[in-house]
């Protein structure tokens, strides 16, 4: 029996809305190729060696690029097809079958999950060509696509699969991928620590969406889409569960986007290479939080309660990433900190429900052109600056990398909603939609959204500047001396392309609102909001506060010379630095989980020792001292046992007479 | 072909092959290396050989044999499988000849007889199989203390040269640790045979029929605890563990694999297939007070081993929180719990087993087990810190390793029965990422420690041969573990049906099951 | 005949012989009580053996000499060999064997 008949007679059974996946035939039969091509080359790759090193690095980008022309292919048949039929199931075996609890290994490529798959395999592919060239002198080359085509291979696997436990399985790898790339050079000792914090970090929301999963199955009886999804939607599920289910939906994905309070290990995630931190750490694993959010849009949608949570979430993380973007001097961690406050705007978005679904999607999508593009532009400077990241031991590079210059300009104008530039459309929507939702609490996001647009403004221009405008403030000459110089092809090449996208992207999916009639299927129609202050008024606000943000930065940064060393401490705010020591989230998280960790470690190590070991051994010497003891009546004296031995006679005797007599 | 005496003949092999290892003379090395692992292979193509025979449909015992033993006291020589010892021998008998090939040049260490060693691990494969093959628990009780002979004669004679006071110790606290379990089970045995007779008349050990009896649950309280204090210190269970860190760091590699990966599944194995369905009344009694004992390991086992710095014994304290997970699953009653446990028992032989051999080679190369004199291992030995990784991955439940399906079966199992539990339970997974990633950071990342260990090779042909199946099978049953579980649901299933207990239903069903339950 | 003063007259050989074995020190004294010992409860066994009219109790009264017989001999031997070594045939000095 094919689950969608399962789900169509349940459904029925409640009067609620059917959940429908065609099953997969003709071209869909093979969307398990998708994930086994990048899985099949990160195999080859591991298990073949340094035999493969000479050809490695090409077989990986090929297996990346063959899996983004199926996904065009299988993007194209969906095209072809209705527009209610556009959910294709494949099964392809039981996974964990025990009595009730039935686990398939089953894709779906629906319209949510193709736009993903062709952000995965698009961006994955150009960072594959990009690292090519990036990673040209690094003796683990191979490695490194090794891992990367692994973390294809998850990441589709999270975005395809049909029911949550493989969901889970895909979004544990991608964990493990992120780990294993961010310790890429695990000789440094930040790097494996950042590694094993990101792990850290990203299992105790793993708790969360696996807990998630248990009450899914406990309620529903299964853990597939259809099932579960289409019991929510028959509003079958108490209130109190499917809010304790979204919540711990949401704080799986909070784990894994960055978002508070477990942002923390995603800046130092970017002691990771540079391509790594554009692909995984910007535009698409981090962002697999929105995804699940958006992907469990029918459990959402029930539950008011956890809603209220992600909008909150959401802009408590804009304004976290924000200011603490606007203090750091490292060129990556100003990026990550960005990363971290647009996932807000994304979480901003889906928590606004049916209304925000599809804006998240598209700031998403944006955010992974314009982001990726960023990165690899920073990778591009890092690279021609022989590994410096410090901003300010940059300056005037526009005359040096011309090309990086105007591709990072066209992703920076895109973050900064430039009008007519992705971020523009997107993030423009997501703040009128916020301020739509009317009340008080819906002009108290908006607000912040708002705000937060104007910092972006002023902390991605003042990198901008810093890094490519004003004095050179490397070193000339000397043995300290940078020769900044533009990268090989197969970096800038993929730039290009990226900074296209960053410019087209947002306009094309709202125009005609095409994204949010494709993904309308999949996340409910978005409706018509009613609009309190007028759209041209909010996005004449936003152009007003984001100028407002420029000019600040440009008056700071451009205007005045900015010094090669940072300020120390006591000489800036309060503020700059709260700012620069992440807003206290490290420090929290060692005085709250780390010490008292550590010392209660050690304290049980001690009383495992000395407490229950202790008792095993002060019996094992309690006996001993007894029988030391008792052994001492063996005097050696013959005439003593003989005694003894009248002694115990006499004893028995008189027990026989006794009983006897009794 | 399937009434073949398989388990006699997987009993016979094994143990004939120790007796002529052990009459080699100390000079021919080579040849009992040799002679074990063919003999060790032997029993492994039988057990794969009885699996195939296996009918998984078919309800009780299989493969059944029963001759008069001790006729006056009704002791029987009676062995059976179903699909929980099938599983726990095969496991047996593939960790056998990994160990064998692993331990190919750790015995000459020991300065003492090469086939007196392999021949003990050839008694001990016997001893192993018997265990998980008696169905008289007479037979059981002789097979599960005469597993404790050649055990502390590996541990005793083999650990680490060099530390012979602790490795004696070690192995004396095994041992009495072992014998006081072990004669508290055999006045529970002496208990159930009295029982027998008052209500049949004559008085027998067998298993089947002593699963009939109706005892007065005060009685079985009494001769469940018998069992369990048996059990939880062969397992261990917190609190009757400290003998395993001792043992687990001074045995020989391939005895601790042995001891952690086979000889503690005797533990849990008797759990499941003695202590519930002989004394149900007794074991409903007890489950909450086994419940949480089960999840104080998980942390408490978590926990230390984040603390220790020997790596054989952080290994065997993550044993304790995985035998946490393995008694919450056994005891909540649920068939995807108790399936969970069992597969758990299987997985866990398996990654912690693998962790016990590389700790072993890395041990090997450099003479310490001391984490911190190690560091940067990854640069100078690659293969060697990956397969390391892939362990730890599988020993902290990494969808897509073997552990994960058996992990989240058990949480998903008890999650339905008891709820609070589960939640708690689940949130040892990041103490569980602690202490493997943890140690992986401080021994394989960083800066090499020093100049000498950029000398150290990476794993030798031999080793890799080791590895090789192990991580297959980590991956493989990860990826498509539908084989074991279709062994082990129904005989589990039969075992919480015949105690009377079900699978509680989905609160808000919305899809008819898509196969139903075999029970 | 009246069994009484058989059984009080082995009663009382086997009290001599008992409190002989535990005060006196010379192992050959000490031998001797056992021998007394030994012969009170052949008398016992005799005086029965004539009540009863059978004739096990007159058995096993040769069996005990037979043993008696064997011990003295391995008996007297080793008190020999222990008084050419340490010339002293005191039980007391022989207590080596202790703890």
């Amino acid at each position: 029996m094919s689950a969608g008949g399962a789900a169509i007679l349940a459904a029925d059974e409640h009067g609620g809305a059917a959940v429908h996946y065609a099953a997969a035939s003709g071209a869909f039969s093979l969307t398990w190729l998708l994930i086994a091509l990048p899985l099949a080359g990160a195999a080859v790759l591991l298990l073949g060696g340094r035999r493969t090193d000479r050809w490695g690095h090409l077989l990986g980008t090929l297996t990346a690029a063959a899996s983004f022309v199926v996904g065009l292919v299988l993007f194209f048949g969906l095209l072809d097809r209705s527009g209610d039929d556009r959910a294709v199931s494949q099964h392809l075996y039981s996974w964990i079958p025990v009595n009730g609890f039935q686990v398939d290994v089953g894709l779906l490529f629906d319209q949510l999950s193709a736009v993903f798959v062709l952000l995965i395999t698009g961006v994955g592919t150009l960072i594959h060509i990009y690292s090519i060239g990036y990673m040209s002198h690094d003796p683990g080359r191979r490695r490194f696509f090794a891992y990367m085509n692994l973390f294809l291979a998850s990441m589709l696997l999270l975005v395809l699969g049909n029911n949550f436990l493989v969901l889970y399985g895909g979004w544990e790898l991608v964990g493990l991928s992120s780990f294993l790339l961010i310790k890429f050079w695990e000789y440094k000792p930040a790097a494996a620590t950042a590694a094993n914090k990101a792990f850290y970090m990203n299992r105790v929301g793993d708790v969360g969406l696996a807990l998630a999963i248990m009450f899914m199955f406990s309620t529903v009886g299964s853990t597939n889409y259809d099932s579960v999804f289409g019991a929510a939607a028959a509003d079958v599920i108490g209130y109190g569960t499917i809010t304790a289910m979204a919540l711990l939906l949401l704080l799986g994905a909070c784990g894994k986007s960055g978002q508070f309070p477990l942002q923390a290990w995603l800046p130092d995630a970017m002691e990771g290479p540079t391509p790594i931190s554009a692909l995984i750490h910007a535009a698409t694993m981090v962002t697999a939080g929105v995804y699940l959010i958006v992907r469990a849009a029918p459990i959402f949608d029930q539950t008011q309660a956890a809603r209220t949570v992600v909008l909150i979430i959401g802009a408590v993380t804009i304004l976290i990433g924000c200011v603490i973007g606007c203090a750091y001097d490292d060129i990556k961690k100003v990026l990550a900190y960005s990363t971290v406050s647009q996932i807000g705007y994304m979480f901003l978005a889906v928590g606004l429900g049916p209304a925000g679904y599809a804006l998240g999607i598209m700031h998403l999508l944006a955010h992974g052109f314009f982001k990726a593009g960023l990165f690899l532009g920073s990778g591009s400077v890092i690279h021609g600056m022989d590994g410096e990241q410090d901003m300010r031991r940059y300056g005037g590079l526009w005359r040096h990398m011309p090309i990086t210059w105007v591709t990072f300009g066209l992703g920076y104008l895109a973050i900064i909603g430039f009008p007519g530039l992705s971020g523009f459309f997107t993030k423009d929507r997501i703040i009128e939609t916020a301020l739509a939702k009317g009340g008080t609490s819906g002009y108290i996001y908006g607000g912040v959204a708002l705000l937060g647009a104007g910092i972006t403004a002023f902390y991605m221009t003042r990198l901008f500047l810093m890094t490519f405008h004003g004095k050179a403030r490397w070193e000339h000459d000397g043995p300290e001396a940078k020769h900044p110089h533009e990268s090989p092809a197969t970096m800038t090449g993929p730039m290009m392309l990226l900074a296209v996208g960053s410019v087209f992207a947002g306009g094309l999916f709202v125009l005609g609102s095409s994204m949010q009639n494709w993904l309308a299927p999949v996340v409910g129609e978005h409706g018509e909001a009613h609009h309190d202050i007028s759209p041209a008024v909010v996005t004449a606000l936003v152009l007003v506060v984001s100028a407002g943000g420029f000019a600040g930065a440009y008056l700071r940064y451009q205007l005045r010379p900015v010094e090669a060393v940072a300020r120390p401490d006591a000489e800036v705010s309060v503020v700059t630095v709260a700012a620069r020591r992440d807003l206290y989230a490290n420090t929290f998280n060692e005085v709250v989980a780390m010490r008292p960790g550590q010392y209660l470690t050690r304290f049980l190590v001690w009383a495992d020792n000395v407490g229950i070991d202790g008792f095993v051994r002060g019996s094992a010497a309690a006996v001993g001292g007894l029988s030391g003891r008792l052994r001492r009546t063996q005097t050696g004296f013959v005439r003593s046992y003989a005694l003894s031995m009248l002694g115990g006679t006499v004893l028995v005797v008189g027990a026989l007479l006794l009983t006897r007599a009794g | 072909m399937s009434t073949a005496p398989w388990l006699t003949i997987m009993l016979i092999v094994p143990a004939v092959g120790s007796l002529v290892v052990a009459s080699l003379p100390r000079r021919h090395g080579t040849l009992a290396k040799q002679l074990a692992l063919v003999v060790s292979l032997a029993v492994l193509v039988l057990a794969v050989l009885a699996t195939a025979a296996y009918d998984p449909d078919k309800a009780g015992f299989q493969f059944g044999q029963s001759y008069d033993w001790i006729k006056e006291f009704g002791v029987s020589y009676s062995v059976g499988a179903d699909g929980i010892s099938l599983v726990l021998m095969l496991l047996a008998a593939l960790l056998v000849p990994v160990v064998v090939l692993s331990s190919w040049d750790e015995a000459e260490e020991g300065r003492r007889s090469v086939p007196a060693f392999f021949a003990l691990l050839l008694a001990l494969e016997t001893g192993m199989v018997g265990v998980f093959a008696a169905t008289d628990v007479f037979l059981f009780y002789v097979f599960f203390e005469a597993m404790l002979i050649p055990m502390y004669f590996l541990i005793g004679s083999y650990g680490p040269v060099e530390e012979k006071a602790q490795r004696s110790y070690a192995a004396v606290k095994f041992l009495l640790y072992s014998l006081f379990g072990g004669l508290l089970m055999l006045a529970a045995v002496i208990g159930l045979y009295v029982v027998s007779a008052d209500q049949l008349g004559t008085g027998t050990f067998d298993f089947a029929t002593l699963r009939q009896l109706e005892i007065t649950p005060g009685v079985q309280k009494l001769l469940f605890l018998g069992f369990f204090i048996a059990f939880a210190i062969k397992a261990p269970l917190f609190p009757f563990h400290t003998w395993l860190p001792d043992a687990g760091a001074q045995s020989p590699t391939g005895g601790a694999v042995l001891l952690v990966g086979v000889l503690d599944k005797v533990g849990t194995f008797g759990l499941i297939r003695y202590c519930i369905p002989l004394f149900p009344d007794a074991a409903e009694y007890f489950a909450p007070m086994v419940l949480a004992l089960a999840v104080i390991g998980i942390f408490y086992g978590a926990l230390l081993a984040i603390g220790q710095r020997d790596m054989k014994r952080l290994v065997a304290y993550t044993s304790l929180a995985h035998f946490g997970f393995i008694a919450l699953g056994t005891f909540a009653f649920t068939s995807q719990a108790g399936t969970g446990a069992v597969l758990y028992m299987v997985n866990h032989g398996l990654s912690t087993g693998l962790l016990f051999v590389v700790v072993g080679f890395l041990v090997a190369r450099r003479g310490s087990r001391d984490v911190s004199a190690y560091g940067g291992m990854a640069q100078v030995t690659p293969i060697l810190a990956g397969v390391f990784l892939i362990a730890g991955l599988s020993s902290l439940a990494l969808p897509g390793t073997n552990s994960f399906v058996s992990e989240f079966l058990v949480l998903v199992g008890v999650f339905t029965e008891y709820r609070a539990l589960a939640i708690v339970a689940t949130c040892g997974i990041v103490l569980a990422a602690i202490y493997i990633l943890y140690l992986y950071q401080r021994t394989m990342t960083g800066p090499v420690k020093d100049e000498k260990m950029r000398l150290v090779k990476d794993l030798s042909v031999r080793e890799r041969v080791v590895v090789a199946p192990m991580v297959a099978l980590i991956i493989g049953l990860g990826v498509y573990p539908k084989p074991l579980l279709d062994i082990i649901t129904p005989t589990v299933t039969a075992t919480f049906a015949d105690i009377g207990k079900s699978d509680p239903a989905p609160t808000a069903p919305v899809a008819a099951p898509e196969s139903g339950g075999r029970s | 005949m009246n069994p009484a003063n058989y059984l009080i007259l082995s009663g009382l050989l086997f009290t001599i012989g008992a409190t002989g074995v535990l005060v006196r020190r010379n192992a050959i004294v000490v031998f001797m009580s056992i021998e007394l010992m030994l012969n009170a409860v052949n008398l016992t066994l005799v005086t029965f053996s004539r009540i009863h009219g059978t004739l096990e109790g007159q058995i096993m009264a040769f069996f005990v000499m037979v043993v008696a017989a064997a011990e003295v001999v391995v008996g007297l031997a080793i008190i020999l060999a222990i008084f050419r070594t340490r010339r002293s045939a005191s039980v007391d000095d022989v207590n080596l064997l202790k703890y």
